[in-house]
């Protein structure tokens, strides 16, 4: 039961929840989990929609958890949540946390609605997304976070298309945007950001929301040592932020002095290794247009 | 609280039942017409009557998977939809049913679009037979009411632990007022007592449920399908005991009605049933030896029950409410795979009527008897009719 604010490592339980799965080797989404499940653990119920973590953890009778845990329909993480959150309410039970593990795609497209509809009533369940830009475990392909220029198997980069050409959804607003009681975004790259968060979600009264990037080896093509290494750059190039929203107001907690060059980000990335140079312009405009938006509007 | 007799609708017969079951939690979307069940039941829940927790969920497939939620944690849960909701929420089913959630559903049933349409049918129903759900369909209101009861006590028995969906025809049942017997709470609470279950998460033994599995998959299969034939002995002992206790009986899997020394008997699902009897009693009247078979499960199948009557009588109608385009009714093609294993053949005919709510009226129940003892006497006649509907369509 975490019942203060974790801010640093040391802090964290020696024993852990999330172990032994079959995750690639240089998967940012387990270490997402691994972490939150240590500065919430043991007293947890634990509910992931079909996605690469649970593909990778869930197979009777290997079973990569140590705490409570279930497998939810794809679209209806934040339903299950907050039928859990019921039912334990309801039978009396104390000291406990709820909390999901989606994708994405798991979040931002199919299970959009489900979310929503727990933020709405408000149930007092932790809603993680991890975010690797696309549905891995399909096979890598585009979903509604997938950023501008990233090759996937549904976006291939040709002559035509320079892979992905949307827009990556603000998540993190739109769930802002609800008036919830607690939201923030993460990188698995600033893990004592993401300790701090997850531990804060843990204090709140009704639902809360991480948005952690969570960098893929597999479907980004970058060597499986650097995903950390990948999560920070992310931030520090200005393509992904750390922030928080409460009390109705938006807060950012890093403030770049100067963004790392763009082109060491992308192009460390196979997904990204083709773009051209006017595409490259495309996402530093996107970028900045959007900070200018941060740096207006936020704390 | 003490019993009663009150004047009320399918819908409200299902929410007083539903009081009386006390569940845990209760998430449901509304949709016509079912709406009525849940309005009654946040009035109850808003006075206090029932402590339960009350879920607002946006769409059928939370309301399903909010009770998945809960019932993974031990609680007792309720949900109710119709038609589209119902469509909406079946990836969901068999979630809850593979996971062995007694979860229990009403469902008004309404026909599916398109043509869009509100009134009464069973294809919403009849299209998740094979969804690992338990699915009963009611008469009248008090049926409603009482099946509710024992749909839990059947739902919740450890040899079966599987989810029931307790159907209503829409309008016909879920809006009509009748005269419904209520018991006291006392009695209800000595009938349905409180669940309890090791197929659940745990704060103090952690565990999984609802998880993946590759190499055990059939297993786990074969063993809801056991639990599911075993399903049939404890129908008939609940209902017995509902009997004993409460006054009423209703058969179990189904009711024969004047079978004894029928040549002919149709199958119905649901309001129809009771049109039926009172053709059957006139006809009786006059000399006809027909009879009534009330399907009420048709998951679990009542197998060995039709084979006994496919050996006894020289016709069988069934009437279904539904159709599987491309093929026949879905109630015919259940039947007629139990009266192949029979030792006679009695010849068979589909009745395909009622969909979107057309009426049936007595006068097609009687032709059909008609048809069918003239097919009891030898005469060949076409294997699939649709019932009211102008002569050029029929077939
Ligand atoms: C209703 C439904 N549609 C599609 C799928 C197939 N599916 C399973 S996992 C998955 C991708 C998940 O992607 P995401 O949520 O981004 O998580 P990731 O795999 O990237 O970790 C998809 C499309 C499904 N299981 N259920
Ligand atoms: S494909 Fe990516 S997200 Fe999926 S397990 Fe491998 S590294 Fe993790």
């Amino acid at each position: 039961m975490a019942d203060r604010l974790i801010t640093s490592a040391k802090e964290l339980s020696n024993s852990e929840y999330f172990y032994g799965h079959r995750a690639c080797a240089g998967c940012g989404g387990s270490l997402a989990l691994r972490l939150a499940m240590k500065v919430l653990g043991p007293r947890i119920f634990v509910a992931i929609p079909a996605n690469c973590m649970s593909a990778t953890s869930f197979l009777h009778p290997q079973v990569a958890f140590s705490v409570n845990c279930m497998i939810s329909p794809f679209p209806a993480t934040g339903a299950v949540l907050s039928g859990i959150e019921a039912g334990a309410r309801a039978l009396g039970l104390k000291d406990y946390h709820v909390v999901g593990f989606a994708g994405d795609g798991g979040t931002a497209d199919i299970g959009i609605q489900a979310l929503s509809g727990a933020i709405d009533r408000g149930d007092r369940v932790i809603y993680v997304c991890y975010d690797n830009e696309a549905y891995m475990n399909t096979g890598i392909q585009k979903s509604g976070l997938t950023p501008y220029g990233s090759k996937t198997t549904t976006t291939p980069a040709g002559k035509n298309f320079p892979g992905a050409t949307g827009r990556k959804k603000d998540m993190f607003e739109i769930v802002a945007a609800h008036g919830i009681e607690y939201a923030a975004t993460a990188s698995i790259g600033y893990p004592e950001d993401y300790l701090r968060k997850v531990s804060k979600a843990a204090l709140c009264q009704s639902t809360s929301y991480i948005h952690v990037l969570a960098p893929c080896s597999t479907g980004w093509g970058f060597p499986v040592e650097e995903t950390v290494e990948i999560a920070r750059e992310a931030v520090d190039c200005g393509l992904w932020y750390l922030a928080e929203y409460e009390n109705d107001e938006f807060v950012l907690n890093k403030m770049p002095k100067e963004f790392t060059p763009l082109e060491d980000y992308l192009l460390k990335q196979a997904r990204f290794r083709h773009l051209k140079e006017r595409d490259m312009e495309h996402i530093v405009h996107g970028r900045d247009k959007k900070w200018e938006k941060i740096l207006k509007n936020w704390k | 609280m003490p019993g009663k007799k009150i004047f009320i609708s399918g819908d409200e017969a299902v929410a007083e039942a539903v009081r009386m079951a006390r569940p845990h939690v209760i998430s449901a979307y509304p949709i016509t017409p079912q709406t009525v069940t849940v309005e009654r039941i946040s009035d109850f829940v808003e006075d206090g009557s029932l402590k339960s927790e009350y879920l607002h969920v946006e769409s059928e497939h939370s309301a399903m998977s909010a009770a998945i939620g809960a019932a993974a944690v031990g609680a007792r849960t309720f949900t109710a939809t119709s038609s589209q909701g119902l469509l909406y929420m079946a990836e969901t089913l068999p979630y809850a049913s593979g996971a062995r959630f007694p979860i229990v559903m009403m469902n008004a049933n309404r026909t599916v679009a398109t043509p869009w349409a509100l009134l009464s049918d069973h294809r919403d129903s009849l299209s998740q037979l094979d969804s690992g759900w338990m699915q009963v369909y009611c008469e009248d209101a008090q049926e409603a009411f009482d099946m509710i009861l024992q749909a839990y006590r059947i739902a919740e028995d450890p040899r079966v632990m599987s989810p029931v969906m307790v159907n209503l025809d829409g309008f016909i049942l879920t809006h009509t007022y009748e005269m419904v017997d209520l018991p006291d709470q006392e009695e209800v609470d000595a009938f349905l007592p409180p669940y309890r279950t090791e197929n659940r998460m745990d704060l103090e033994e952690p565990r999984t449920v609802c998880y993946a599995s590759l190499d055990e998959y059939m297993e786990f299969h074969m063993k809801q399908e056991f639990d599911m034939r075993k399903a049939r002995a404890v129908i008939a002992e609940v209902d017995r005991d509902f009997g004993i206790r409460f006054g009423r009986q209703y058969g179990g899997l189904l009711e024969k009605y004047r079978c004894e020394d029928a040549d002919a008997v149709i199958f119905t699902l649901g309001s129809v049933t009771g049109t039926v009897r009172s053709v059957i009693d006139s006809m009786r009247g006059n000399g006809y030896r027909v009879g009534l078979v009330k399907m009420r499960f048709v998951r679990p199948f009542p197998e060995d029950e039709v084979v006994d009557i496919a050996e006894k009588v020289k016709a069988i109608g069934v009437l279904d409410r539904d159709l599987s385009i491309g093929y026949e009714g879905i109630v015919f093609s259940n039947v007629s795979s139990s009266v192949l294993r029979a030792c006679s053949a009695p010849a068979m005919v589909n009745y395909i009527g009622g969909l979107g709510g057309r009426n049936i009226s007595k006068d097609n129940i009687q032709e059909m008897f008609l048809e069918l003892l003239r097919a009891a006497d030898g005469e060949k006649g076409k294997r699939v009719r649709f019932v009211n509907v102008g002569s050029e369509y029929d077939g």
